[in-house]
């Protein structure tokens, strides 16, 4: 089972190592972690996308709780969050498949943000799942180099 | 004024009695200051012991225990002493020395990122670098040690931060306020509710204790409330002492090391309050089997523990000694379960095997620890250290007025001679007995050196019988009797190690009068080492 994590913490050093260590050290996984800062500058936010069985996602809560660093933790399933993550994909091209990547940036709303003679990045921010996708769909051109930034999410406004 | 002096108020404010520790030029300053102050000062002989003292010392004061030592080696030695605390939630303040600020990270002399590696050991971490919020972090430390789940938590605290000049007036925060912390202390009234009716509805209700109730000082409302409704008790290692070991509610230690009937009693209730136990997989062999057939009720004032090891029926999460006075405030009749008392008496009596006598020369455990318990005054401290001495301690020590303490979570060897330092100086008119094997002995015995400079005098046993007893029993059953890293040869002669410590010395073996020995050991309060000779091949269960 997936479940995102939103976890508010004190925005002071070595945070970020004490929340993954824990993850680490209790045996969890954690498939993205994503941190930033909010709108109050003392808190940080922390998105992580961990997956497990329902003891253990339930562990990962009061774990996270009992960190002294942890302010709130929050979490839902995907279904009940709008949650995006950002790719950058760099793609070798040639004439014959141009126009084919363009196609296929429009679309998936991909915008093309650098190019050369040969080359291009290409940036997309979806969900996860999109982004999959789109990268299925640029397997038969020669893919370079991807960073992805892993999910960052809210809890959807109707739930509020 | 410098940081170091402001330590010293902090510690002065918190009513420190004692800093155990070593020294070392990153921790000099503190150690320096501290002679200004009436705080006692113990140096033991390696850093790991300061953890095991002041977790003694903290365990029979009920208050946080303080160790200090320096940067490096000193920090790292520590490490084992602070993860002893932590398994067993033992409040400490660990402080530790640390480079210059400016010098952190890059690999200068005796430098050791002390907080990177004891983050999984810890309740919380500092590393202070800024003079002026020394009072802020101790006040937060100290408290964070001693509420909750209790824990240790460290303070690093660099050379330079130690020296630097303090601004304005010293000023320990009264109150605290932190908005990550909030422990529960009352527990929730419905869930008290419900409990009380599932005791009172309950044909065969058992109290299991672990060490959470020593933690909450709550040992006076569990047997009020257990002997009001007349529901039977089991321990796990740490709730030894929760009840008298005579009790006639009381039935014994659960778990693989434990009495059977105690095991059998839990398996067989139809009610099971889990108090201050993680349920670990010592005491409880099969935690998803344990909730078959019963209502579980699971109280912790740490909500991550319910649940972790095994799914309560009824979860009640806040400090135990508060949520059992709720309980006798609610519980308006007494209960009687005298049939299930006289159920688990049969099975009590079943399980008394007739032990066989012990082979010629040596001395049976069970005999030794017997008359030791019958001897030792009613309000005794009993520290046992790790292995077939632990066992035995658990099963046999007959447990008064006094206190039993071992490393139960961690299991760490050599703890009982340090433990029983710190639980000395707690109060030195109370006899304090260490027993240990020669193993452990061997691991901790350069404190018989401070125990002698400051005239801390410990009752020491030990257990000799030549092996590292639990591991050579593990491997006389999985292998056959093929022994590896278990002989200890070249054991001292322990009447010469006595002698060179100044200490009185006796030895039983299987022709003394052991009760006349005991007597003449424990007559007088100066330390005394025993040494206890054991049949190799012996035993910690007779099947």
């Amino acid at each position: 089972m997936k479940r995102i994590y939103s976890v508010l913490v004190e925005n002071r050093a070595g945070v970020l190592s004490k929340v993954s260590g824990l993850f680490s050290r209790r045996n969890f996984n954690i498939d993205s972690l994503v941190v930033g800062e909010t709108a109050d500058k003392s808190v940080s936010c922390m998105t992580i996308v961990s997956s497990g069985d329902e003891r253990t996602i339930e562990q990962i809560e009061k774990q996270l709780n009992k960190k002294i660093d942890v302010i709130k933790v929050k979490t839902f399933k995907e279904s009940l969050s709008i949650n995006r993550e950002l790719m950058l994909i760099k793609v070798k091209y040639n004439k014959e498949n141009r126009r084919d990547i363009m196609e296929n940036c429009e679309i998936m709303n991909a915008q093309i943000v650098d190019m050369s003679k040969n080359m291009m990045i290409i940036q997309i921010c979806d969900t996860s799942e999109r982004i999959e996708l789109f990268i299925e769909m640029l397997r038969s051109v020669s893919i370079v180099e991807i960073a992805r930034t892993g999910t960052v999410a809210l809890t959807k406004c109707k739930e509020q | 004024m410098i940081g170091a002096e402001a330590i010293v108020k902090c510690l002065e404010k918190e009513k420190t009695e004692v800093v155990f520790g070593y020294s070392g030029v990153a921790i000099d300053p503190f150690w320096n200051k501290i002679l200004d102050t009436d705080i006692k000062r113990v140096l033991i002989r390696t850093e790991q012991n300061a953890a095991h003292c002041a977790n003694g010392y903290a365990r029979i004061s009920g208050k946080v225990g303080v160790c200090a030592v320096t940067s490096g080696p000193g920090a790292t030695n520590l490490i084992t002493g602070i993860a002893t605390a932590y398994a067993d939630s033992i409040p400490l303040v660990a402080i530790t020395g640390q480079v210059n600020s400016d010098m952190i990270g890059s690999d200068v002399f005796q430098e050791a990122d002390i907080t990177g590696a004891v983050e999984s050991f810890v309740k919380y971490s500092y590393l202070v670098r800024d003079v002026n919020d020394i009072p802020r972090v101790f006040k937060e430390a100290f408290y964070l040690a001693g509420t909750g789940r209790k824990g240790p938590v460290l303070i690093d605290i660099p050379f330079d931060v130690q020296n630097a000049q303090f601004e304005g007036k010293f000023c320990y925060p009264e109150t605290i306020s932190m908005r990550t912390y909030k422990p529960t202390v009352k527990g929730n009234m419905v869930q008290i509710k419900k409990v009380i009716k599932e005791v009172e509805k309950a044909k065969k209700p058992i109290i299991c204790v672990g060490g959470g109730v020593h933690l909450s000082k709550a040992t006076a409302e569990i047997r009020k409330f257990a002997e009001l409704n007349s529901v039977p008790v089991v321990s796990t290692m740490m709730g030894i002492g929760v009840m008298p070991t005579e009790h006639p509610l009381y039935f014994g230690m659960v778990g693989n090391n434990g009495q059977s009937y105690a095991n059998r009693a839990m398996n067989e209730s139809d009610l099971l309050l889990m108090v201050g136990a993680r349920v670990a997989d010592r005491a409880v062999n099969r935690p998803d089997l344990i909730t078959e057939n019963k209502v579980m009720v699971h109280i912790d004032v740490d909500p991550a523990e319910i649940g972790k090891n095994v799914g309560p029926t009824i979860p009640l999460v806040g400090d135990i000694k508060h949520i059992f006075a709720d309980f006798l405030a609610q519980d308006e009749h007494a209960d009687d379960h005298s049939q299930w008392l006289e159920i688990l008496n049969g099975y009590k009596k079943d399980a008394a095997v007739k032990a066989k006598p012990a082979k010629k020369g040596y001395v049976k455990p069970k005999d030794f620890i017997v008359k030791l318990s019958e001897i030792m005054d009613d309000d005794a401290i009993y520290v046992a250290d790790v292995g077939q001495n632990q066992m035995w301690s658990c099963s046999y020590h007959i447990v008064k007025n006094g206190r039993f303490i071992t490393s139960g979570g961690m299991g760490t060897m050599g703890y009982s001679i340090p433990a029983a330092m710190g639980a000395k100086l707690v109060d030195k008119k109370k006899q304090v007995v260490a027993v240990t094997g020669d193993g452990a002995f061997q691991m901790s015995m350069m404190e018989l050196a401070t125990m002698r400079q400051y005239g801390i005098n410990v009752k020491i046993v030990v257990m000799k019988n030549g092996f590292l007893g639990m591991v050579r029993e593990h491997q006389h059953y999985t292998y056959n009797d093929n022994y590896s890293m278990v002989e200890l040869q070249g054991d001292p002669d322990l009447s010469l190690i006595a002698a060179a410590y100044g200490m009185d010395y006796a030895k039983v073996d299987g022709n003394s009068d052991i009760e006349a020995e005991l007597k003449k050991f424990l007559k007088d309060d100066k330390s005394a080492l025993m040494e206890v000779s054991v049949d190799p091949m012996e035993l910690t269960r007779e099947k």
